[in-house]
Parts: C-alpha cells; structure tokens; sequence
C-alpha cells in the first residue's frame, strides 16, 4: 500500500504535527518505504490468531476510586509555559 | 587519586566495607573523570551537588554500620529519562528541555534507597527512538573505544550514554530502557554488560513512556555481578504500574550458584542472518564450543517468525508511541510555539519540538492507527506478535536458554546510516525479538573483532528467569577471547 501528499497531510494533522512544504515529499517518500517494508506482514498467515496485546499475563490490581494527589495545583503547573491561579492558560476557544 | 575506573561495583563494595575508600573519594574521582572525558557527551545534566552530598550520606552510614543499601556508596548515571525530582528530565528532547519533574520514578527511588550517587543525567536518543545516540537534541555521544582506524563510532542507542560513560569510567554503572534493544546493543558496542530484565520486572512509573506494552527499565554494567546488584536494587513491585509484576523477586546474585551442567541451549537458525558479520559469526561460534565445555547441551531450534519481528515492532512501537506522546501538547509541560489559535498551538508546538526521527515515528503510529489502516497494519501487527510469542513458547519447551549474536554488526562510524531510516533500524534485528515476548535478555562482551571493536552476545530466557540468563553471561563473560 503506498500513500501520496494527501494523506501524508491529513495523517499529519491526525498527529498534531504541522509538516512544512518543503518536508512533505522526503517524509513521503521515506513513509512509503518503511510501509512497504511492514507490507512483509502480509504473507503471514494469521488466520484464527488472536491479537496480542499485552505480554503481562497477571491479574491487575484494582484501586478504590479515591483522590490521593498529595501535589498542588501550583505543583503540578510549575512546568506549564502559561499558567494563571493554578490553571494551565491556552489561547481563547470559544468567542 | 586511585584509579577506580578500573575495578567493578563489586570490588567497590568490598573497598567501602573495609574502610579502605569512602564514597566521597569514589564520588570526587568520577567527578573528575566526567570533567576531563566531557568531550563524549556523555550526560546531559551532571548533579555534582547532589552527587557529593549523597556520598557524604553513604559515607556516614557506612561509618555506623547500620542499614546500609545494596548500592551503598556507589556512583552511577541515570538515564535521563528516569524523571527525577527536581532535577531536570529531557528524554533527550527539545519538547523537554527545561522539563522539571517534581516526583521520583520508581526505579531512580529505589537506587537511591538502596545507597547509589547520582552523578547526572545520561543522554540518550530523543524519547529512547533510536539506535546510534545520534537522535538526540543534545548531540552525539561518542563512543570511547575507536577502531584501529581512529574514526569516531556511535555507542549505539537509545542508552548510548550511559553505555559510554560506563564504558569510559565515568562511573560504575548506569540505568537504561530497553524497548527494542536500546540496553543490549548499546552494551553490545561498547564491550559491557546490559540486561533487558522480564517485562514487569522494573516498574514503569516515572520513565518517560516510549511504547508501553515494550518499554523495560535495566542495568548497563562492567560486569555480571555488578549486573545482578544493579538489577536487585532497580526492581520492585509497584503499584502506580499496572503492569508491574507480584512475582518473588528472588536474590539476582544467586545466578553464581547457577549450574549450567545439562541445562539445554538452544540455537535459532534464523538468526544467522544475510548480513551477519562474519567475525561475529565465528565469535558466536567460539561461544557454542565454551558452553560446550561447560557440560551444557547445545540444540538447534526454530523460530520461525523471526523475520517478520522488526516490521511488526515498527508498527507496534510507534504506534503505541503515537498515543503516549500525545501528551506533549506545549499546555501542562515542556515547549510551547504561541500561536492564537490552539490547534495551531499544538501542531506547531510539536513540529518544532520534536526531531525527524520521532516525528517519523509518530507519524507512522498514527497511520497504522487510522480509520482504515487499523486492521491491516496495527491488528495485524497485533496478531503476528502473537505468533512470535509462541514460538518462545516452543522453543522453551525444548530448551532452557536461548544464545544468538546481540548485533548484525559492530560499532559503525557517527554519519553511517543516517539516510535510510531502515537501515538504521536494522540494528535491532536480532533484540527485538525477545522484546516482543517480554522475555529476559543480556548481552555480554565476548571479546574483540580484528580492529578491536567489541562483539556483545545476546543470551535469552523464559519469562522471570533472569538468574538462569545472567549464569549463561557470566560464562561467556569469564571465557572472552
């Protein structure tokens, strides 16, 4: 399966990532070879396979579904670019 | 001043306990050592303060007696993505660059209980993608072994500083994450010890998260012993991961009482791969005919899905890293690119904060994610993972360890494969593998090429049978030609 410009740019804005011009055919291009390089997979025979998601094969723990942040509002902001009043400050999304 | 830059964790121990040396001296030594071999880019952030004051600590213990850690004293690096409080977490990444954890992952917490210095923060390739150091925002790390023809070579990834501080005697030993190979083959090139322990044995909390379902903390050391005290001072149960393992830990140094005599080791034909270089074919050789001699019996097994372990990775990884590095959004943490408008914020923020090789993965990780692709990449991915899985579980019906080479190659120079992305990621051929299957996996130096460059061989075993590998790397370890 090989990909063209569209869908190197929508699969960038699914990723959050803005592609340059200037980037978009070198990226396709090497997006093309690593994905018919994977494209091997395809002559395995997976018939009745279940997928595998997880090599952790013990029971997980449950925990009560309480609050024990031990951190403050101030705490967990200090590393926020833009922060106001222990809030994380993004540019206005509604007018 | 002693050269300590030649004796192991274990002789240290030895020294600090008869009172012939103190921490601090150990400590100052490395210090110094860190300075004078800067050159190699070995850390991103040293912590000398705090390194000295630690060791001030260990010192007064020690002169007590009392509740002294299995690392007691011992000055070691830290990869730099174990976040650590108050002391500055990259991954090796632009994204974090001024990133300031305000708590302690749970395998730094547990060397620091356990008595080890933190010297610094050991660089790596950005966000552990990568197999060469060269991804990361902080530069190249050089490797300190050069080949007879004096060009400088790569350490090998992602913990390709901590691997070259350890190499360099800038320290003891250091921690690293391994998510396909990124203990062992840096170990690999660098002539040490590096151990990927079980899934589940090392907890995740606190590690910059690369592909969750892979990602295991281990140690990289001089020796096997110093391997297993490493390891025994790193794992824990935990509960803030929950793919943390209740299994016994058991005393990692007991694997010297490990008798190989009769115990099977099976070789896999496919990893004798077009490509193998041809001297770490006859190291791997050499290796057969050492077990040999220790009474193990020596089989021949199949793992047939081999082949198809690096495609499937490549889509696993960096598809589960898609999800995890979402979270760099330039809001809570780490760089932001103003814009007016969020959505612009976020991909602007993340074009200029992470470097080609993530973005490409993060890319591909999203793609094989997407409506339309997920079932013939991602599950499908999913399933052969499965297959490989159980070729394990065959094969360890069969025998008790598994021996391959760690490395189609050894050390190559800084620049080399840096066109082709596949090239490079063919580096992890014969590691991802068991990295797949969650299995323990050492590779130990088993000597050197012609030019004097190491060749590390790569030991595998059944899940939490980590004292079975580390006996099989002692062997190896004690017979290097």
């Amino acid at each position: 399966m090989s990909i063209d410009n569209s869908i190197v740019r929508k699969v960038g804005k699914l990723a959050k990532i803005k592609i340059k011009e200037s980037e978009e055919n070198k990226l396709l291009d090497e997006l093309n070879n690593i994905l018919g390089w994977v494209d091997e997979l395809k002559k395995v025979d997976t018939e009745g396979v279940e997928p595998m998601l997880s090599v952790f094969n013990e029971s997980m723990n449950m925990r009560e579904d309480k609050s024990d942040s031990k951190f403050s509002n101030n705490l967990i902001t200090k590393n926020s670019p833009e922060k106001k009043a222990g809030f994380f400050v993004v540019p206005k999304v509604v007018e | 001043m002693t050269d300590f830059s030649t004796i192991d964790i274990t002789e240290a121990k030895k020294l600090l306990s008869q009172k012939k040396i103190t921490a601090t001296e150990l400590t100052e030594f490395f210090i110094k050592q860190i300075e004078e071999k800067k050159g190699l880019n070995c850390f991103i952030t040293k912590t000398f303060d705090i390194a000295l004051k630690m060791a001030k600590e260990s010192d007064e213990k020690i002169q007590k007696g009392s509740n002294l850690g299995i690392l007691e004293g011992i000055p070691i690096g830290m990869k730099d993505l174990f976040c650590t409080d108050g002391v500055k977490t990259t991954a090796g990444s632009k994204m974090l660059e001024n990133f300031v954890p305000f708590y302690e992952s749970t395998v730094s917490q547990n060397l620091w209980k356990n008595g080890a210095i933190m010297l610094g923060k050991t660089n790596m390739d950005e966000f552990a993608m990568g197999s060469a150091n060269t991804t990361s925002f902080f530069g190249n790390v050089l490797n300190p072994i050069r080949s007879d023809n004096q060009k400088d070579l790569v350490p090998g990834g992602s913990s390709g500083g901590s691997a070259a501080a350890v190499a360099s005697g800038q320290c003891f030993a250091a921690t690293g994450s391994d998510t396909g190979g990124s203990i062992r083959q840096p170990a690999s090139f660098c002539g040490l010890v590096g151990l990927k322990p079980t899934y589940g044995r090392c907890s995740r909390f606190g590690m910059v998260a690369f592909a969750s379902s892979l990602d295991q903390a281990g140690p990289i050391t001089k020796t096997v012993s110093d391997s297993a005290l490493m390891l025994q001072s790193m794992c824990s149960y935990d509960d803030k991961d929950s793919t943390s393992s209740k299994k016994l830990i058991p005393n990692f140094s007991d694997y010297k009482k490990f008798d190989l005599k009769g115990k099977k080791i099976g070789l896999p034909n496919e990893y004798i791969i077009e490509g193998l270089n041809e001297e770490i074919k006859k190291k791997f050789d050499q290796c057969i005919n050492i077990f040999k001699d220790y009474g193990a019996e020596l089989i021949d097994i199949t793992l047939p899905h081999t082949n198809y372990a690096l495609p499937t990775y490549y889509i696993i990884a960096p598809a589960e890293a898609s999800a995890n590095l979402a979270r760099y959004d330039g809001v809570r943490y780490g760089l932001r690119e103003n814009s007016e408008n969020l959505d612009d914020l976020y991909q602007t923020t993340r074009a200029s904060g992470f470097g080609d090789e993530v973005k490409r993965r993060l890319i591909i990780g999203t793609y094989v994610l997407s409506a339309g692709y997920y079932d013939a990449y991602y599950l499908k991915a999913l399933k052969v993972r499965q297959l490989i899985s159980n070729d394990f579980k065959n094969a360890f019906k069969k025998c008790d360890l598994i021996l391959t080479p760690t490395t189609p190659n050894v050390a190559f120079p800084i620049g080399e494969k840096q066109n082709d992305p596949l090239e490079m990621y063919l580096n992890d051929v014969l590691t991802v593998p068991a990295s797949l299957a969650g299995l323990p996996a050492i590779s130990v130096s088993a000597g050197n090429n012609n030019t004097n460059l190491p060749i590390g061989m790569q030991i595998i075993g059944r899940p939490f049978e980590e004292i079975s590998v580390l006996a099989a790397g002692s062997v190896i370890e004690l017979s290097k030609v």
